[in-house]
């Protein structure tokens, strides 16, 4: 793996001056990402926070080829450049090898953008495909996505007196990616450098497409205050809300296994859009039976796929 | 120049002329009645008889997104569709054209749903009149296949995407005689794509597609609609350079028929306009003096033209095959009266809707649209009036 000095010193990152919000975790996580190859990367970006803070004419923060088509396509766009790039250089007109990447939020991927990612999965462009997911579209003003977990507050879901947030369990978007039979699906925190950076490295070494999903707390949207995304990115982990684990050629595991997995209510409590269920034992207990629910099915399908 | 008459349908005279552009990057989506076309050419990419990345995708959306990457990447890149993908692919039109990508789409001219119908109309590409593509509307098989190599040599010295209309199944699935050009002299006279900018140019990065707030927004739309005026100029010499090169007689915004002696004048766009041609050869025999403006190119507006070929007629009718529901008739008719508009001695005008969801058209429609004009000229029927041709009433 990439030390972290190299990885410091390759120079992907974004420029000073994006107007992300203090605390905000995708400048970390395109950092992250787009250093772990040292090769040349050409970005697609879906609408959203970090299109939007990134490019405000006449300023860029992208250091590298970037581009933004619309909200829902960013897995077609990379296509139609990737597409370009395999044609161009059988004919001799480029001769460097380069890394396509697209990028997109919740919104912008388990909802929106679903049907243009299945496509670009099912097509095997020669991509990764990396989810930023901070559980709600965000960059509209906060409004629950099939990414928003159970009961969380948000402005079309709001905690009122006859109905406490988000009534849906969330998505699992990784497992309907998994389910495309693509070489390489994972998910990440931000909380775990080494292990997100692993991933990336992982992924730009395999041909055809690509998946991660990473967690990326939200201050505004979640209500925390924005020392606190990395501990919060961490939690998710250790709650096993968020589970760490990737999915090669069909085989599952799980990257990290907390040694005591924590109780949800350690994560919730740091967070305003769960405040008021903080009093509601029912509404925890649910929300940890979904938790509970998806990790043994992750425990079991690692077993089953290393036999 | 060696030319070989090949019998095509509209379909495969459009592919034929893809296969021969030989494009990078071809993105997808059947829908009737363009299927035909990415058949055809499928056939061409699995035969190895191109180069192109054909790109499969699933939707018409995903498409014109897939074709705006790889145009932004410097590829020459294609697709079609018809009706519903056109409307479909609509909030990428402006990002293909606002991103001053040289797209080139041919679009088999379908209705809109609903109700549901898979016949021709020109709904699909009047929906998407103001999207910043320059618009071709073609007769029949022969000139499709020229437009659109024409087209891609047009919008890459523009840099604006090109749609060329065919009528669905009228000229789609239509066979004709299609005078084919020599491969090689088609390629040499469209040369190799050069971008000014691509994304595949990584020594170079550019950042396409930033957030444009109020401080520079407006100045970067100033800047594409001169970019369409600028498109006007050079309309004329990328024709005239193809007829020199080709021994072709294309037209470039009009055709005028008949029309600068005559009484009383039909506008018309697509496939009507060649009934229209038999019916006014039809009327001139009986001595009456009537002739015909074909509008091949819709988009820029061909406004100078216009005047120049109608402003003398005694009486004008412009046929629109859409209605634009806008309670002011059809589009072709009430942009042709905008052009009127503060002109001294125009002639009156009626609007024909005719031909909605491939309502056959007939010679004697035609000629009920000359009574028509007649009766307006001896006052029986009143300017600024709408009618409907061919349709139970």
């Amino acid at each position: 793996m990439v030390t972290l000095k190299e990885l410091s010193r390759r120079g992907k990152e974004l420029a000073p001056g994006h107007r992300a919000c203090a605390g905000c975790m995708f400048p970390s996580i395109i950092k992250m990402v787009l250093n772990a190859t040292d090769k040349p990367v050409v970005v697609a970006n879906a609408t959203g926070c970090m299109e939007v803070v990134t490019t405000i004419f006449p300023y860029t923060s992208w250091k590298v080829s970037w581009i933004h088509n619309a909200f829902e396509n960013a897995a077609a766009t990379i296509s139609g450049v990737e597409a370009a790039y395999q044609v161009l250089k059988k004919k001799g007109k480029i001769d460097k090898d380069i890394k396509f990447v697209a990028f997109g939020g919740d919104g912008g991927t388990y909802d929106i953008g679903l049907q243009a990612l299945s496509g670009a999965l099912e097509r095997g462009h020669d991509f990764l495909y990396v989810c930023y997911d901070n559980q709600a579209y965000m960059n509209t003003g906060i409004q629950r996505s099939g990414a928003t977990p159970f009961s969380a507050h948000t402005m079309t879901s709001p905690a009122g007196k006859a109905i406490p947030g988000k009534q849906q369990k969330r998505k699992d978007l990784t497992e309907i990616v998994v389910a495309h039979g693509i070489p390489y699906a994972a998910q990440a925190s931000p909380g775990y450098w080494a292990d997100l950076v692993k991933k990336a490295e992982k992924a730009f070494s395999i041909k055809g497409p690509k998946f991660l999903n990473v967690l990326s707390p939200c201050p505004p949207g979640w209500g925390y205050p924005e020392e606190k995304g990395i501990e919060i990115a961490k939690l998710a982990v250790e709650t096993c809300i968020w589970p760490l684990y990737e999915v090669e050629y069909g085989k599952y595991r799980i990257t990290y296994k907390p040694k005591n997995k924590l109780p949800v209510i350690e994560w919730l409590k740091l967070q305003r859009r769960f405040k008021h269920i903080l009093n509601n034992q029912k509404l925890i207990d649910e929300f940890q039976r979904q938790v509970d629910e998806t990790w043994e099915r992750l425990l079991k399908l690692e077993e089953a796929t290393n036999k | 120049m060696r030319k070989v008459r090949m019998a095509f349908t509209g379909n495969e005279a459009v592919a034929y002329a893809m296969k021969q552009i030989n494009p990078d990057v071809v993105a997808v989506y059947p829908i009737t009645p363009q299927t035909e076309i990415m058949h055809s050419f499928s056939i061409y990419v699995a035969d190895g008889e191109v180069d192109t990345n054909l790109v499969t995708v699933e939707s018409e959306h995903s498409a014109m997104s897939a074709c705006v990457g790889a145009s932004a990447a410097g590829a020459r890149v294609m697709t079609a569709t018809a009706s519903q993908g056109l409307a479909l692919m609509h909030e990428i039109l402006y990002i293909a054209s606002a991103l001053r990508l040289p797209i080139v789409m041919p679009v088999v001219n379908r209705a809109l749903s609903a109700p549901i119908n898979i016949h021709c109309d020109h709904s699909d590409m009047m929906g998407s009149r103001d999207s910043g593509w320059i618009q071709i509307f073609t007769e029949n098989a022969n000139e499709a296949y020229h437009s659109v190599i024409l087209g891609v040599k047009l919008a890459e010295k523009v840099n604006l995407p090109v749609m060329i209309g065919l009528d669905g199944f009228i000229i789609s699935h239509g066979m004709e005689v299609v005078e084919t050009l020599p491969t090689e002299e088609i390629r040499n006279f469209l040369g190799e794509r050069k971008p000014v900018y691509s994304l595949l140019d990584v020594d170079n990065p550019i950042t396409v597609g930033p957030l444009d707030l109020q401080d520079y927004f407006f100045e970067h739309k100033r800047a594409q609609i001169e970019a369409m005026e600028e498109a006007r100029e050079v309309i004329p010499k990328v024709h005239e350079e193809y007829n020199k090169k080709f021994e072709t007689n294309l037209p470039d915004f009009v055709e005028p028929y008949k029309i600068e002696d005559a009484e009383l004048g039909v506008i018309a766009m697509g496939s009507a306009a060649g009934t229209m041609k038999e019916v006014v050869d039809k009327l001139r025999e009986k001595g009456k003096r009537v002739g015909l403006l074909r509008i091949r190119i819709f988009r820029p507006f061909p406004s100078g033209e216009i005047l120049k070929y109608t402003k003398h007629l005694c009486a004008l009718g412009i046929m629109d095959r859409a209605h634009s529901l806008s309670g002011l008739g059809g589009p072709l008719w009430t942009e042709v009266r905008s052009v009127f508009y503060g002109e001294s001695c125009v002639p009156p005008d009626m609007n024909f809707i005719y031909g909605l969801g491939g309502r056959d058209f007939f010679m004697e429609d035609g000629e009920k649209i000359f009574d028509y004009l007649e009766k307006l000229v001896e006052g029986k029927e009143q300017s600024g009036s709408v009618k409907y041709i061919g349709l139970r009433e």
